[in-house]
């Protein structure tokens, strides 16, 4: 930065303490720091180390591939309703719901929400210039993109991808009886291995940002719950995902030198009726360490949504978020938990008995904070000042089929009523809730809410509430049925969806395949929506939502790279001072210090 | 226009719970002594469906309460320390009640019962096949590595407890009614799983390990079995049929078939015809 620098905010921070009410805002413990500045068209549009622009990056390709993982999905459902049709043969099948599956839970919501949201806010939200390792960060998307195309690249080898399910379990995905077991596995497991490497990267930028960047008076407490929800994901992500990581690492030598690390002796019918030359491996070996990952993995996705929804609601209700300091501590509490409950995915692999005792109990504890956020969000819109914006009612629709896939966990984490629905439809209804729909009701509502930060232009409303209404009403009518279909007891991965002598269900599968391909179709209007408000939509004024972080303070909108111009902004509150009292606007930026609102009686944060 | 999102916002309350109530799809009849995880399934159906129905309704009043007009009253209150204490306890309460009936469930899951009957399920891809003790009521020992075309479940040749134990090599599996069975549950390749929806039990075989439930048929009839643990292309298609009867039927059936030891001289005179018939 300029020499002026320092003299800036020796200015502020004296206009500040002549004020002082209360908060208090430390004086800059280190001088701003220059950044590097692209030189070149390549170095500015591609190789960008602009963490902004690299989530976006991450946004487009996730979201990308997101595509793929849909269009498998239609292709399952059209083969699950129309068999007669004949889409799929049973190794295809087993083939998409492995891609499907992998794709949208590691390649899309991961990617989307630590690479890409956590790029694009917590420099913006912390007030600081960018990532601390732009370099770095640079390096994170491109071997995440090289990872998808690896991942891609499987279904052009010999046997095409691997169709052992997402879950990956030996020996099955070994032996002959399972398509893609050998090329198609060893592509899976490097791509896994890339986005790892990649994910360490980039996780490591945006723990480090928040611990070390953010500007002056920006504690911990007054950190924007989305900043949380992706922080402490990222914590949890890079302490689970080495489990991914060695228990792939392993398979891959089980697959291509023979080992036997999973391996038992086994007789493979598939393999002829030989007897395949390994001994004494344990399959359940693996399963514990894909469920150590598997478990924290869908907090990876949550986290951050809770994080994001908790601002939308906030900014869109008008008030303050509920009891903020209980927030952040559900998002630690619920992050330390899962790491103990993992086996709560393993009640019925023929583990020792006993454990079902504890993981059933960690994993219903879980409830306790989850239950917090819950209550928290409604009690955020009580007694609020309600718009009725697209993010907004994204927000609400992921509230409404969170809860829904929340409570129907109760059914699945408490293992006596587990040994009757694992394994059904039951368990494809919760997860889809959970951690398909109810995050990608965030996403979508994030995008509504932050496209003109990072356009400068607002996503038109009316395609916005068409495009609200199909998906949420689709996607409900889409899952909610298969609970039943697997109180039933119809299995999930089956090919051939078993119909139930009981009361058949060909009836609810048409009507589920049809919905589905409407929703997918209705994307089309959002994606029309993005292309062409970027363009040509409506101009957005600056800071249109009337929110306080301090993502809207920035001098230009969008952002230029640095975010802050000459100088950086000071913190003197929380991001949630919604309609206080005595002040003359139903907000207050965060950046907006004591004097200027001299009869505001917030609450010191 | 904000009250179609409210009543949109009801509808998927009320919807929920008239799809709930009014679905056709729902358990199958219970045929075995697992009422006790219908129960608990049931007790967290009420439970999880009044908090369902109650912070849905109360989301509902908030949006219609509470819609945007510009002069509007908010409440600023960041905490509210004592009704978050009373959620917390409350959710806590809510959680005990449904951990213990799966407690107790899961409790009674994993001790068998003395005396029960054993049975060997053998699974492979893609089928089932049975064992079942002889007079001795004591299964032979087995290892993988015994399994050939003659002796397909590896029995030990050297166990005597072995040369009488029934073998069942087909899909279809009788039991008697009213007597408690243990499942031992073994594969000779890759991860299945034997259910049979009407018995609400399962668990998974895995190569290497011998697995376990128990339950008691309660009602005669003919049940489907199925396999639900994916395993490999052929996993849809691993159906086979468990048969609860009536001691007599059972007797009958159980009288057909052969043992061990019949399979093993068979295929001796077997191995000569074909000796003989390419000499
Ligand atoms: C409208 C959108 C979607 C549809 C129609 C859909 C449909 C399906 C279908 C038909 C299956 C296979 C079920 C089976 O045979 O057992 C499946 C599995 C799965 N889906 Fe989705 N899905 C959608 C979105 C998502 C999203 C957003 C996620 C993100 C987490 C997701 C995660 C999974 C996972 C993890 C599996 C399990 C794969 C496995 O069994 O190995 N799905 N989905
Ligand atoms: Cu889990
Ligand atoms: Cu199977």
């Amino acid at each position: 930065m300029p020499e002026g620098d320092g003299y800036d905010y020796k200015i502020e921070a004296k206009a500040y303490t002549a004020s002082s009410s209360g908060a208090s805002v430390s004086p800059a413990e280190s001088p701003d720091q220059e950044l590097y500045h692209s030189k070149s068209w390549w170095t500015t549009y591609v190789f960008s180390q602009d963490a902004k622009y690299i989530g976006i990056q991450y946004f487009c390709a996730a979201t990308a591939i997101a595509v793929l993982g849909l269009v498998l999905s239609v292709l399952m459902r059209v083969q699950l309703a129309y068999p007669g049709l004949n889409v799929l043969d049973p190794s295809t099948y087993y083939q998409a719901i492995t891609m499907h599956g992998m794709i949208m839970v590691i390649f899309f919501l991961t990617a989307l929400f630590l690479g890409g949201f956590g790029n694009f806010l917590i420099p913006l939200m912390c007030g600081a210039r960018d990532m601390v390792f732009p370099y770095v960060n640079m390096m994170s998307f491109w071997i995440f993109l090289l990872s998808l195309l690896v991942l891609v690249a499987s279904y052009l080898v010999p046997g095409g991808p691997t169709g052992a399910g997402w879950t990956l379990y030996p020996p099955q995905v070994i032996t002959a009886g399972t398509p893609g077991n050998l090329w198609g596995l060893v592509l899976m497991l490097v791509s896994i291995v890339l986005f790892v490497v990649g994910f360490t990267m980039g996780g490591l930028n945006y723990v480090i940002t928040v611990l070390q960047a953010r500007t002056r008076g920006m504690t911990l407490m007054r950190m924007p719950l989305s900043v949380w929800g992706i922080f402490v994901a990222t914590i949890i992500a890079l302490l689970a995902f080495p489990a991914l990581l060695v228990g792939g690492l392993m398979l891959l030598l089980d697959t291509v030198l023979g080992t036997s690390f999973y391996m038992p002796a086994i007789i493979a019918t598939s393999n002829f009726g030989n007897e395949v030359s390994t001994e004494g491996g344990s399959p359940l070996l693996f399963q514990h360490l894909f469920w150590f990952f598997g478990h924290p993995e869908v907090y990876i996705v949550a986290l951050p949504a809770f994080g994001i929804v908790s601002d939308l609601i906030s900014v869109h209700a008008r008030r303050n978020i509920f009891g903020y300091r209980m927030m952040v501590w559900a998002i630690i509490a619920i992050a330390a938990l899962s790491f103990i409950v993992w086996a709560h995915h393993m009640y019925i692999a023929g583990f020792t008995p006993w454990f079902g005792f504890f993981f059933a109990s960690t994993t219903l504890m879980i409830a306790i904070p989850t239950g917090i956020k819950m209550y928290n969000w409604l009690l955020t819109l009580w007694r609020g000042n309600i718009r009725f914006t697209v993010p907004m009612l994204f927000a609400l629709a992921f509230f409404i089929t969170f809860l829904n896939g929340g409570l129907t966990g109760m059914f699945m984490g408490n293992v006596g009523t587990d040994i009757a629905l694992s394994d059904t439809y039951f368990v494809v209804a919760h997860f889809h809730f959970t951690i398909g729909i109810a995050p990608v009701l965030v996403v979508f509502g994030a995008v509504y809410h932050w496209f003109p930060l990072a356009t400068g232009r607002m996503l038109d409303e009316g395609l916005g509430k068409i495009h609200f209404w199909i998906t949420f009403v689709g996607a409900y009518m889409i899952y909610f049925p298969m609970h039943y279909q697997g109180l039933q007891g119809v299995p999930r991965r089956y090919f051939e969806m078993y119909n139930s002598s009981q009361a058949s269900s060909s009836g609810l599968n048409e009507f589920i395949t049809i919905v589905t391909i409407v929703v997918a179709l209705s994307q089309l209007i959002f994606f029309y929506n993005i292309i062409n408000s970027a363009r040509a939509g409506k101009k957005a004024k600056k800071n249109p939502w009337d929110a306080n972080s301090l993502e809207w303070q920035t001098p230009e909108m969008p952002p230029k790279h640095g975010n802050w111009g000459r100088t950086l902004p000071v913190v003197y509150r929380w991001p949630y001072d919604f309609n206080v009292p005595g002040a003359s606007k139903d907000y207050i930026p965060q950046n907006v210090s004591p004097s200027q609102v001299r009869g505001a009686k917030a609450e010191r944060t | 226009m904000n009250i179609f999102v409210v009543i949109l916002f009801l509808a998927v309350v009320v919807g929920t719970v008239l799809f709930h109530i009014l679905s056709p799809w729902w358990f199958t009849p219970l045929a075995s002594n697992w009422s006790s995880i219908d129960n608990a399934i049931l007790i967290t159906f009420w439970v999880t469906g009044f908090v369902f129905v109650a912070l849905g309704l109360f989301l509902v009043y908030c949006l219609w309460k509470y819609q945007y007009k510009k002069n509007r009253k908010v409440e600023y209150k960041p905490e509210n320390k004592s009704l978050e204490a009373i959620l917390v306890v409350v959710s806590a309460i809510g959680v005990i009640a449904l951990l213990a009936p799966g407690l107790s469930v899961w409790n009674d899951y994993i001790k068998v019962p003395k005396g029960a009957a054993k049975v060997e399920v053998l699974s492979y891809q893609w089928g089932w096949n049975f064992r079942l003790p002889g007079e001795d009521g004591a299964l032979g020992k087995t290892s993988i590595h015994n399994i050939t075309d003659d002796n397909p479940y590896g029995l030990d040749l050297n166990d005597p407890n072995g040369k009488d134990d029934l073998l069942v090599q087909d899909a279809d599996l009788h039991l008697q009614v009213g007597v408690d069975v243990e499942f031992l549950l073994r594969s000779i390749d890759v991860l299945h799983n034997f259910y049979v929806p009407e018995f609400r039990a399962k668990m998974d075989m895995v190569p290497g390990m011998i697995t376990f439930y128990w339950f008691t048929p309660t009602k005669t009839g003919e049940y489907e079995i199925l396999c639900a643990e994916l395993c490999g292309t052929g996993h849809y298609a691993m159906l086979g049929t468990v048969v609860v009867e009536e001691e007599s039927d059972y007797s009958n059936w159980l009288a057909q078939q052969t043992s061990f030891e019949q399979i093993l001289a068979q295929n001796k005179i077997k191995n000569k015809t074909i000796q003989l018939a390419e000499k």
